[in-house]
This record gives structure tokens, C-alpha cells and sequence, in this order.
């Protein structure tokens, strides 16, 4: 018992000793996320990205230094539409911080804020890892963004209204610069229109839906599931009478499916930026959509 | 639609109208422009709300709970008879530690119904039905959703936090069974009704710090079902702590010790004649786990390939009576016990290809030296007490496994199990585990 007292003490003081956090917490579930919090938040805002663009945001281990990081946050944004349920609700629960949890202002499931695709009409695991509300991958298309950015700002000025001014203003400047790159982007992607690509999962969707690309077939056979030789050689042959231009995979999937079907049916492979940080040019939600947009011309000249 | 009719009319009203109106028309145009322009925004935003709100359930059962079922059935091929498993030189738990019969059989179907009740609570229950069709409360816990610094607070039946894959449900292990210090220890798997109070440090790393107090309704604590008395019977205090090395490898630490007053904990056993007699133990048991999880993925990214290392060390001691014969058989008679005892294992899982992989683990338990009054004192003989002579069981496993998908698993597992002092039991298990319906949350 004595010795359980002196851990408490002991562990007590070393709490202590840590520096009082000044900026507000901020929890993101994937790193566009934070990239964006981080934009409207500035120096007010301490962001922590729970994952990269190199792991697949579906098939996260809730791992302690999550539940950590989760246990302090005052906001938490996420994609939602269950892209997070593997591991959210055990951090949730784990946290012991009644801040984040569903149905408080610390709660912001982005995909709640934009018009879903690919929302299915049948509910059956049979038909793969598909989300009951719709591809949850919304970051893709740069008008979700925007929209998500408006809802970041308004939630930012509720948890913390003190710093409501600079979250304005930091939000005007950001979505004055966002549009106009948006405007740059569709001019720039307007050769994209109508080119037939395969991907590799469904995580690009928002972002062939606004260039005007054609997904005419995917690697993976079914919605997570891993691409199979059957399905690839059933590809092969698809590739013959309708041949794609491009086929994509993202930074946190391993090239060896497209590699695959890319030698066999001469149809250059591309690796797409997943998020910010998933390419080096990817640096900020900017490069994120500069480098997508640019290795996709390169791939379909 | 609407911008083409609106903008027929505002042509038609334009060219109605004498010429110096020009200008004038001009900025009506302008604002004419704009609204349709407003108007059609409402619209879109209108059809992708409508889209949006005809997806969600309406009626009284929209409010379901997550409803989780996992099933199991396994073959099992077995050179020893499963009834008479016995790990030697152990008190036995009376728990479910013995390999499932030979042949086919059914595993433990899982049914879980988790949802949130309030703002405040979140309730959780699984139920296991047995191949035997017994339902047994597997867990019923509330858990509190609004305490605020890190504080959490469980209470109903649940699985104790004492060691690391005790909290863990039977269909998440990478290997077929139980690790022997579990069934050794825990009678394979905890469960107790009671409360649970955990704390998660504000720090950059993983630390916790928790207690439970628990009616002691089995094994260690006894009798099975907890004694008639108010207050609680078992207590146990645990820490956690874990962070990340790298960007790949995660890690957890564990402690934790429970402590129980068995009264009256009985167990089966032959005397020195042959004789069937039932023993019991009374008096005081403390049991420190240590334990540790490694998990390592490219980048955190687990899809392709993983490594997982994951071992707990056990140690036990129990002083008290124990009573020889409480039927009166042969003559009942009682003396102090004292043991010492310990084990511990060490497995590794690695997934080498999506969808597939290979795991082994090394058990070991070591029975110390009990002793025993009524041996020591030459009232019996050692030979009365044969379940508790010395000996240290071990066991050897190898499995593989194959998930093409997060909802399914098949696996083969090998064990060449030296439980018992007189044989080795070379057992071969071929199971499937499926997971209908909501998709689970495992625990790190």
C-alpha cells in the first residue's frame, strides 16, 4: 500500500512539472484536419494529428499514446461517417474527457457538413468495408473544404471565445486565398475531364467528382478488401476493351497491385498524395491539392 | 431550369424597353442575375438536404443499440481426453481451462449490445451462449461518458484489468486459448461484479492509474458466487503505461495486483487410497501481474504486415488453512498453506502478407514449494495432496491464421501441452471466428 501511495506521489509531481498548455487542444483524426485547424487556429491552437497519410485511416490501433493525446483535447475533428469506428469510440471511451465526447461543441464529425457520395443503397459486408453514410474520404474534393472550414471556425470561436476575433479573421484570409486556388485548380485540372482511371480503394472520389475524371473499375475487389490475382487478371482484360488512362493508388497503399496491373496493361500508375504529408510537395492542404492535380497531368499527357 | 426561365423573362422585359432604360436594365439584370444565381444555390443545397435526410432511419427502432455477434465453432484433435485436463501442481480453478471436446464443437457464441444511454452513461452487455445452450452475463458494465480529468468510472460485471489479455474478449486473442498462467491464475478468464475507478494522466505519454473492488463471485476468490457479506471481497489496483518509439512501434507496460480472502474455496482430489475427497481453502491470496505489449507497423499502418509481441509474468501467494476431506469421507482434518507461485508466457504474432499470419508462444509455470500443515505435521502424506506435488507445466504453441477481411478469421493451431506431470497432450485445433453486424472496436 506504502509503495502504491509514494507511485501516486511520485507521479503526481512529475504531472505537475509539466508546462501549463496555453494553446487550445486540438485532436484530429486524419491530418487534413489538422492542416486545417491549424490554418484558422494559428499560434492559438496546438494541433495533434492522429494519423498520417501514411496509414490507412480505416485500420487504426488505439494505441496509448492516442488516448493520451485525446485524454487533453478541447475540440476534436474527424471525417465521421464511421471511417473512425475501428478506433474512435475506444478513445472516446477511454478518455476520460467529457469535452470530445458525441453531441458536445468539442465533437465535429466533418462529413456531417457536405453532400455525400456513393451513399449505398444496400447495407451488406458481403458488398466489402462500405460506409452506411456514404464514402467518408470528403477531404478530396477542395469545396468540401471550404465548407468544413466555415463549421472548424465557428466551433474553434464556441470552445474558445475569446480568441473568436482571430479565428474570423484568420478563416476570411484562408477561404480568400482557398477560393481563388480553387478557381486556379479547375482550370489547371480542366484537361482531367472525362479521363477513365482506375483506383485502387475508393478514396478519391470527391476528387474525381469534381475534376469530371471516370473511375471506370478499382483494385481493390471489394471496398477493403486487398486486391486479389483473380480480380487483377479480371482487370487485365477490362483494361483491353476499355483501356483507362491513369491508374491511382494513394501514399499509404503498397504500390504491388497497381505495379501489377500497370506492366501487364501498359497504363501508366500514379501515387497520389492521400493527404497533406503524403507526398514532400504535399506539405499544407495547397500542396496537397497542387501536387494531385500536377502528378495527374504529368501521368495522363 | 430556373436560371433559363428567369433569364428569358429579364431578355423580354429588356427588350420591351425604350432605350435610355438601358443602363437602368442593366443593373436589374445584374440583380436578377444574382438571385437566380442565390436561388439556385437553395435549390442544389435543398436536393442535397433532402438526399442527405431521406438516408436516415426514421421510426422507434432508430435508436438501436450497436449489435455485435460473433460466432465460433472449432475442431479439435486431442492425443490426451480433454476431461481429465489438470495443470499439476496447481490448486485447480474449477474454470473453463480444459481444451474444448474432441471433435467438432461449437465455441462460445458472443451476442454484444453497446450503445450510449445518455450524455452521462454508456452501457454495454455481452452475452455468451455455450455449446451446451447455457447463457452466461459475460459482461454488463456502465461506463461514465461526462466525468471530466481523465476519470472514468465502470460498474456492473466486467472484465478485471488485471494483467493485459484478461480485459481482452476470447475471440480477439491471437491464439486459440487461454495462456496456462491465465487458467492457472484466473481460471481462464476474470470476470467480477463491481466498480472500477481509472485515471489517464494529462501527459504527453500513456500513464493510468485505476482500483477495483469486486464482490469476488469466483476463482481465486471463493466460494463461487462470493461470500455472504457486505462490502467488497477482492480488490485490485492497477498503472498502464505506453507510448509510441519511432514512428512504428507502440508500447504498453502493465501492472497490477489483486488481492482476495477466499473462504471455503473448494477443489477436487484423490487421496492417497484413491479415494475421491473434496479440499478447501480458506485465508488470503495476493497476485501480482506484470505484463507488456509491443506492437510494431510500417509507418503505424497495419494493413500489410505486423509484428506483436505480448507476454505477462504472474506470481501468486496464498497463506491460510487448508481443509482435507469437507465431505468426511476419510476424515476431515485441517493445517496451514503457504505457496508461492508463478508463471508467465511470451507469444509473438506476425502478419507477413495481408491476410495471413504466424504466431508461436512459450508458457511456463512454475508450482514453488507449497507447504502444507497437515503434511508437515505427519497427520497425511505428500501422496494425499497429489494435484499440489511439484511441478512445472509448460507448453509449447504455433498457429497460423487467415482474415480476409476484418469480420473473419480462420485459424490452425498446434500445442504440445505439458499440463499434466504424467503426459504430453499434442493438440491440433482448426477454428473460425466470424463478427456480424456492428463493427467492433478492439482494444490496443
Amino acid at each position: 500500500m506504502r509503495s502504491i501511495l509514494k507511485f501516486l506521489c511520485a507521479s503526481g509531481l512529475a504531472i505537475a512539472a509539466l508546462p501549463a498548455a496555453a494553446a487550445l487542444n486540438v485532436f484530429a483524426c486524419e491530418p487534413e484536419w489538422g492542416a486545417l485547424a491549424q490554418e484558422l487556429g494559428g499560434d492559438k491552437v496546438s494541433v495533434y494529428s492522429a494519423t498520417t497519410a501514411l496509414q490507412d485511416p480505416h485500420r487504426i490501433e488505439a494505441r496509448p499514446s492516442l488516448i493520451a493525446r485525446i485524454r487533453s483535447a478541447d475540440l476534436l475533428i474527424c471525417s465521421g461517417a464511421e471511417l473512425e469506428i475501428g478506433w474512435l469510440p475506444l478513445l472516446l471511451t477511454q478518455s476520460g474527457n467529457s469535452k470530445i465526447q458525441l453531441g458536445t461543441p468539442g465533437y465535429l464529425e466533418a462529413s456531417q457538413y457536405v453532400a455525400k457520395l456513393e451513399i449505398p443503397k444496400v447495407l451488406d459486408r458481403a458488398l466489402g468495408d462500405i460506409h452506411p453514410g456514404g464514402n467518408p474520404h470528403i477531404h478530396t474534393d477542395p469545396r468540401n473544404i471550404s465548407k468544413v472550414a466555415a463549421v472548424i471556425e465557428e466551433r474553434l470561436a464556441q470552445v474558445d471565445p475569446a480568441n473568436a476575433g482571430t479565428y474570423h479573421s484568420r478563416a476570411k484570409a484562408f477561404l480568400d486565398r482557398w477560393h481563388a486556388a480553387i478557381a486556379r485548380w479547375e482550370k489547371e485540372a480542366a484537361p482531367l475531364r472525362g479521363v477513365p482511371i482506375v483506383v485502387h480503394h475508393k478514396a478519391f472520389t470527391y476528387f474525381i467528382n469534381w475534376t469530371g475524371m471516370r473511375e471506370v473499375a478499382s483494385l481493390e475487389p471489394k471496398p477493403g478488401i486487398p486486391p486479389t490475382p483473380s480480380h487483377l487478371a479480371e482487370l487485365i482484360d477490362q483494361m483491353k476493351s476499355q483501356p483507362a488512362k491513369v491508374i491511382i493508388y494513394s501514399s499509404y497503399n503498397s504500390p504491388q497491385g497497381a505495379q501489377f496491373l500497370s506492366e501487364r496493361s501498359k497504363i501508366p500508375m500514379v501515387m497520389l498524395p492521400f493527404t497533406v504529408g503524403g507526398t514532400e510537395k504535399a506539405k499544407d492542404l495547397f500542396g496537397f491539392f497542387d501536387d494531385m492535380i500536377e502528378r495527374l497531368l504529368g501521368a495522363v499527357k | 431550369m430556373f436560371k433559363k426561365n428567369a433569364l428569358a423573362l429579364a431578355a423580354a422585359v429588356a427588350l420591351a424597353l425604350p432605350h435610355e432604360a438601358w443602363a437602368q436594365t442593366q443593373d436589374e439584370l445584374r440583380d436578377l442575375r444574382e438571385q437566380v444565381k442565390q436561388l439556385e444555390k437553395r435549390v442544389t443545397d435543398a436536393e442535397q438536404a433532402a438526399a442527405q435526410a431521406s438516408n436516415r432511419p426514421a421510426g422507434e427502432n432508430a435508436f438501436n443499440p450497436a449489435v455485435s455477434l460473433i460466432l465460433n465453432g472449432i475442431y479439435s484433435n486431442l492425443s490426451q481426453d480433454p476431461a481429465k485436463y489438470k495443470l499439476n501442481g496447481f490448486v485447480p480453478s474449477n474454470g473453463d481451462v480444459a481444451p474444448p471436446p474432441r471433435g467438432l464443437s461449437l465455441g462460445e457464441s458472443e451476442l454484444a449490445i453497446a450503445a450510449n444511454a445518455d450524455h452521462y452513461f454508456r452501457g454495454t452487455a455481452i452475452f455468451s451462449v455455450s455449446p451446451e445452450n447455457e447463457i452466461e452475463v459475460e459482461e454488463a458494465y456502465m461506463q461514465t461518458l461526462a466525468l471530466s480529468y481523465g476519470f472514468t468510472i465502470k460498474a456492473g460485471r466486467f472484465f478485471s484489468a488485471v494483467g493485459y489479455q484478461n480485459e481482452i474478449h476470447a475471440h480477439a486473442w491471437d491464439f486459440t486459448d487461454a495462456p496456462l498462467a491465465m487458467k492457472a491464475f484466473l481460471a481462464n478468464q476474470l470476470s467480477d461484479d463491481g466498480i472500477q475507478l481509472k485515471w489517464v494522466a494529462p501527459a504527453p505519454f500513456y500513464f493510468d492509474l485505476g482500483a477495483e473492488a469486486g464482490r469476488g463471485k469466483s476463482f481465486p476468490a471463493g466460494p463461487d458466487g462470493g461470500r455472504n457479506k457486505n462490502g467488497f471481497s477482492s480488490s485490485n489496483f492497477f498503472t498502464h503505461v505506453g507510448g509510441d518509439f519511432g514512428t512504428g512501434t507502440a508500447w504498453q507496460l502493465g501492472a497490477s495486483y489483486l488481492t482476495t480472502s477466499p473462504q471455503d474455496r473448494v477443489y477436487d482430489d484423490v487421496d492417497s487410497t484413491g479415494t475421491a475427497v473434496t479440499n478447501s481453502f480458506t485465508g488470503k491470496t495476493r497476485l501480482w501481474v506484470l505484463d507488456g505489449i509491443l506492437k510494431w507497423a510500417p509507418n503505424f499502418n497495419p494493413t500489410e504486415t505486423y509484428f506483436k509481441l505480448q507476454g505477462e509474468y504472474y506470481r501468486r501467494k496464498e497463506s491460510g488453512d487448508l481443509t482435507f476431506d469437507t465431505a468426511g469421507v476419510v476424515g476431515t482434518q485441517t493445517g496451514g498453506y503457504g505457496s508461492t507461485q508463478s508463471g508467465w508466457y511470451l507469444q509473438g504474432v506476425y502478419q507477413f502478407v495481408p491476410m495471413w499470419r504466424v504466431g508461436y508462444r512459450y508458457d511456463r509455470l512454475d508450482a514453488g514449494t507449497a507447504s502444507i500443515g497437515l503434511v508437515d505435521s505427519g497427520a497425511l502424506a505428500a501422496a494425499d495432496f497429489p494435484i499440489l506435488a511439484k511441478y512445472n507445466p509448460t507448453r509449447q504453441t504455433v498457429m497460423v491464421d487467415w482474415s480476409p477481411s476484418e469480420f473473419s478469421r480462420v485459424r490452425l493451431q498446434y500445442a504440445q501441452d505439458k499440463a499434466r506431470s504424467d503426459a504430453t497432450d499434442n493438440q491440433i485445433f482448426l477454428q473460425y471466428i466470424l463478427s456480424l453486424g456492428a463493427h467492433g472496436a478492439h482494444k490496443f
